[in-house]
């Protein structure tokens, strides 16, 4: 119910114009601008490993805005423009069942932009994938397991946001922003001073990117030092670990800040949205 | 918990914390205090006062929305505080004056989204949702985005919403807010219907219309100031006032008198001034009805000229001024804001 709801809102593209370039260019032209970039840098050399890891990493971290963002959202959307989230609140549901529900849209609407970058690389970036050789399972394996884990830090997010006024709305960006920097998503950790490469090492996101980039193109996404060592399988339990640690984590925090909210009265607060 | 309670608070209160500035200290505002209640199962209940008298705080801490910070409630005979998930699939509630609801989606598209968080079956909520509509008339506009809908109607769409799931309690905040004349009679005769139909339903109002308390409640608690001042039948409340002589007044410009001065005559034992555009509107408690010739003589002395005079029985509006010292109005102006 929530899902649809979630993506009657998300769909409500009064404008296609305005839509394609949201979904579309937008993606696809922080993609060419990395290109750029890169080709600039490299003096034209897409041959270098290092360029379908940052195309690669790049596009999949579309959904770390999507997704967590698309849970902490719902809360925004709920208690300040629909003016509704009291109603959800009283209803015998579990509203974190609830908020997880509204970000599935998000999670579709990303995947629309990671598919529609990843074929405008493959088609004329130079971006290339051997789909013969591409690790299905792994990947999809890999896609499922980082999405729930991204709609659990989602959740996190959600809870803070019930407790804070005016800027609730940022959360979910700036927080997929600062991650970017830490998740090796289009930089190898090893580029990052060592002191501060430890919180790239403790984000499931890192792990999550590698793996996908691994299952799409084997080896290559293993030439860079930073967790060559370990195996797929080995990547993969600890990214479970990982998840399943921030995702209890992100439960919690949200029952406390839920507590915290109602405690204090915020459940149908406004802050002139 | 008496089974036949549907809700009943004991010492419940509650503390806001407000935000200064960084300079000075948190302040507290008082929104409830001791507020000990009783409802039974069945009844229809009015919270009756001004803006700002914690009705609407009582309603978030019954509806699960909102902790208190003493004392207790309980509400289908679960703790609200300690049994959110007991409370909930037994109430539901409206706040009037908003226009909340998803515009992306039809009347009935809303309606039937929130039925299905309370389990209604498809096929029954839709039933109940073309039947609700058709009580408030809105049944021609069922298939309509809500954001097309004008203030009025999605307020009804909402007092719709409430009703669908068919709670034990329902709590209805100042339901007819904002509506117009027509539709506060609409909705009022629909709370009443749905009333009857279920003995065991139980419904929670607040308002400050004094005449809609009186024309729906079974018993009414006049709130002022989160404190509850007296809860009765509303017969019972106005008889308290029987002894006394009610004089409604319509007046020239004051020049100079002042209620205070109406107050301090021997015979008046409550004055309510309200300034109108061609003079003012006096509501007068006079201990005997010859007590007025003294109080038109005080009138003569400031050269105010009585133009209209009436003789009145009392309402829940006296009652009010004779609990708190003055009207509501006057109340909501001196008061502190609703929290």
């Amino acid at each position: 119910m929530a899902a649809w709801l979630g993506w009657v809102i998300e769909s409500n593209w009064t404008d296609p114009f305005l839509f394609a370039v949201y979904s579309i260019v937008k993606p696809i032209s922080g993609a060419a601008i990395l290109v750029i970039m890169y080709g600039i840098i490299s003096q034209g050399n897409y041959d270098n490993a290092l360029f379908p890891y940052i195309y690669l990493g790049n596009a999949f971290y579309i959904y770390v805005g999507a997704v967590m963002t698309g849970v902490s959202w719902a809360v925004v959307d709920d208690r300040e423009h629909y003016k509704t989230l009291k109603y959800m609140y009283i209803a015998p549901i579990y509203i974190p069942l609830y908020l997880l529900g509204r970000g599935v849209a998000r999670f579709i609407t990303g995947s629309i932009a990671v598919f529609i970058t990843l074929a405008a690389g493959i088609l004329f970036l130079n971006v290339k994938i051997n789909f013969a050789e591409v690790d299905w399972l792994l990947f999809f394996v890999t896609l499922i397991l980082g999405v729930v884990m991204l709609a659990l830090l989602g959740l996190l997010l959600a809870g803070i946001t019930l407790t804070v006024a005016r800027h609730e709305g940022f959360i979910g960006e700036a927080t997929a922003g600062a991650l970017y920097i830490f998740s090796g998503a289009v930089f190898p950790l090893d580029v990052l001073p060592e002191w501060i490469r430890p919180i790239g090492y403790f984000m499931p996101t890192t792990y999550w990117l590698e793996l996908l980039r691994r299952s799409l193109v084997g080896n290559v996404a293993q030439a860079f030092p930073t967790l060559a060592s370990f195996s797929n399988l080995e990547i993969l339990g600890i990214l479970f670990g990982l998840s399943l640690f921030f995702g209890t984590i992100s439960i919690w925090v949200f029952k406390i800040c839920d507590a915290r909210a109602r405690e204090l009265g915020l459940i149908d607060r406004t802050t002139n949205y | 918990m008496s089974a036949t309670l549907a809700i009943e608070t004991k010492d419940l209160g509650r503390i806001y914390k407000l935000r200064g500035n960084k300079k000075e200290a948190r302040k507290e505002l008082v929104a409830l205090e001791g507020v000990n209640l009783t409802v039974e199962r069945g009844e229809l209940f009015g919270l009756l006062g001004p803006n700002g008298a914690g009705k609407t705080t009582l309603i978030k801490i019954l509806t699960t929305l909102l902790s208190p910070t003493s004392g207790w409630a309980r509400v289908a005979g679960a703790d609200v505080n300690t049994e959110p998930d007991a409370v909930r699939p037994r109430i539901n509630m409206v706040s009037g004056g908003e226009s909340s609801g998803y515009g992306l989606l039809t009347v009935r598209e809303n309606l039937w989204m929130f039925s299905q968080f309370y389990g209604v079956p498809s096929k029954e909520a839709n039933e109940r949702i073309e039947a609700l509509l058709e009580m408030v008339g809105m049944k021609d506009r069922m298939h309509t985005k809500s954001s097309d809908l004008s203030t009025g109607l999605r307020q009804k769409m909402n007092i719709v919403r409430g009703f669908l799931t068919q709670p034990e309690v329902l709590f209805l905040d100042e339901p007819t807010l904002g509506l117009d004349v027509g539709a506060m009679r609409d909705v009022r005769k629909f709370i009443l219907d749905w009333l009857k139909a279920d003995k065991e339903r139980t419904l929670l109002l607040t308002t400050h219309y004094m005449m809609e308390a009186e024309e729906l409640c079974d018993r009414v608690a006049i709130i002022n100031k989160g404190r509850v001042l007296a809860c009765d039948k509303p017969s019972v409340l106005k008889h308290r006032l029987q002894k006394d002589a009610l004089f409604e007044i319509e007046v020239s410009p004051l020049n100079g008198l002042t209620q205070q001065m109406l107050v301090d005559q021997p015979e008046v034992t409550k004055a309510a001034v309200t300034e109108t555009e061609t003079g003012a509107k006096l509501s007068l408690s006079l201990v005997e009805e010859s007590a007025l010739a003294r109080v038109i003589n005080l009138f003569t002395q400031k050269d105010v000229k009585v133009m209209n005079l009436t003789k009145r029985q009392p309402t829940l509006e006296d009652v009010f001024v004779d609990l708190v010292g003055r009207s509501m109005a006057e109340e909501e102006q001196h008061g502190q804001p609703e929290a």
